[in-house]
């Protein structure tokens, strides 16, 4: 049987649902086989591959980089699913939408600071006026919410579309 | 003396008394109609928009809550339409405001969260307002979190109805509602207020907490109100 091509991406998140993957402990070792993991903070590449089946993103849509990223990985990705309240929701990263970028970050890097009072803008990605969830800027397969989401709920997506099919969560999953 | 009349509910012949609501009769003859605004023990508002019911021969869908049945009246409290339109009454509710589930002292306790679950809501179409809203925390017992507020008036209910000191209020219209406590005072200045508590027990989200919950921590008693209500003979 042909191996599943996934990709996993980590936006504006804390990596918990990453760590949420990785709690649906020998349920991994069921599902190593029968994937090839190509892209994601958990392997090393530098580049997001050609011809990706599922690809699972945690975090909102943040700054300039996260959107070109969502963007690349959604034209290179079969099925797109959302993981966790950052990229359904848009959840904490979102505390700093009501606020403008530029009173945010004067806040932190001149009021807050001692020394160098000015906010970095070389090798940075510009921020993006409002922290958004992934389903704003691109088209979104399967919206898994939770913070982080369930063990239960990711090894149900994943066996799911492994077995080809997508899952139906309405009414397992809440926001949170 | 109040009549006995005959209404259908979902087809199902239903024997109901004149003055009582959709949401009652319905609620009486075993079905589920969601509701976030409305409750047991004090009057109902019809705000939430979540209990629309279909009324034969009405061209427009009816809040359950406030709508009095009628001898003959055929009722649908589920279809197809109905799922629509309180599905998008709900994402309309988390847009208004800054609902941030996660780090909610009500989260795992919160009506609306609850609601998005049963009702199948996994995320939201339409895009979320992010409003600039204020905190609340001058009482010296409790918190009001606008973010979090829904405008159900469940509190400004109680307050008035069951309580009698009537702190709170709604003001101004539309996308630019709040909830108020006497004349727009602080709360904690607020001199009518007896620091009872009942509005934050009936809040169906974490708009109104007891103070020094962490997350998750905020659970809520609204049965109180309903027994309250009881004791003093307005539901026989």
């Amino acid at each position: 049987m042909k191996k599943a091509r996934v990709a996993t991406m980590w936006l504006d998140g804390c990596s918990g649902c990453h760590m949420s993957l990785l709690d649906i402990d020998e349920a991994l070792i069921a599902i190593a086989p029968k994937i090839d993991l190509v892209y994601g903070p958990l392997v090393d590449a530098q580049e997001f591959p050609e011809a990706v089946d599922v690809t699972v993103i945690e975090g909102a849509v943040s700054n300039q980089h996260d959107l070109e990223l969502v963007k690349h990985a959604r034209e290179r990705t079969g099925i797109l699913v959302a993981l966790g309240d950052c990229a359904t929701t848009s959840n904490v990263p979102a505390m700093r939408n009501p606020f403008p970028v530029k009173s945010i970050l004067d806040r932190i890097y001149v009021e807050g600071a001692d020394v160098q009072k000015k906010a970095p803008s070389a090798g940075v990605p510009a921020l993006l006026r409002y922290a958004i969830p992934l389903h704003d800027v691109v088209k979104v397969d399967v919206h898994v919410p939770g913070c982080p989401p369930a063990a239960s709920s990711i090894l149900f997506v994943l066996t799911e579309l492994l077995d080809g099919r997508i899952p139906d969560l309405k009414s397992k999953v809440r926001f949170g | 003396m109040s009549q006995s009349i005959s209404v259908r509910i979902d087809g199902q012949l239903c024997t109901a008394t004149e003055g009582q609501t959709i949401f009652e009769v319905a609620q009486a003859n075993g079905r589920y109609i969601p509701a976030l605004c409305h409750m047991e023990g004090v009057t109902s508002a019809g705000s939430c928009r979540l209990c629309l019911v279909e009324v034969s021969g009405v061209n427009r869908l009816l809040p359950a809550c406030t709508t009095p049945v009628r001898s003959g009246m055929s009722v649908t409290t589920n279809s197809e339409t109905l799922a629509h339109h309180r599905l998008m009454a709900l994402e309309l509710l988390f847009t208004e405001r800054n609902h941030y589930c996660a780090v909610c002292v009500s989260n795992g306790h919160c009506e609306l969260q609850t609601l998005a679950r049963t009702l199948g809501l996994t995320h939201v179409h339409f895009p979320y307002n992010y409003p600039r809203l204020p905190v609340d925390a001058s009482h010296p017992r409790f918190v009001l979190d606008h973010n979090r507020c829904i405008l159900c008036s469940r509190c400004v209910r109680v307050c008035d109805e069951i309580e009698g000191a009537h702190v709170w209020d709604i003001a101004a219209r539309g996308i630019g509602s709040m909830l108020i406590s006497e004349m727009s005072r602080p709360w904690g200045e607020a001199q009518g207020c007896t620091s009872c508590g009942k509005c934050v027990q009936v809040c169906p989200t974490g708009a109104l907490v007891e103070k020094g919950r962490a997350v998750e921590e905020m659970t809520k008693r609204n049965a109180v109100v309903a027994q309250l209500a009881t004791r003093r003979g307005a539901n026989p």
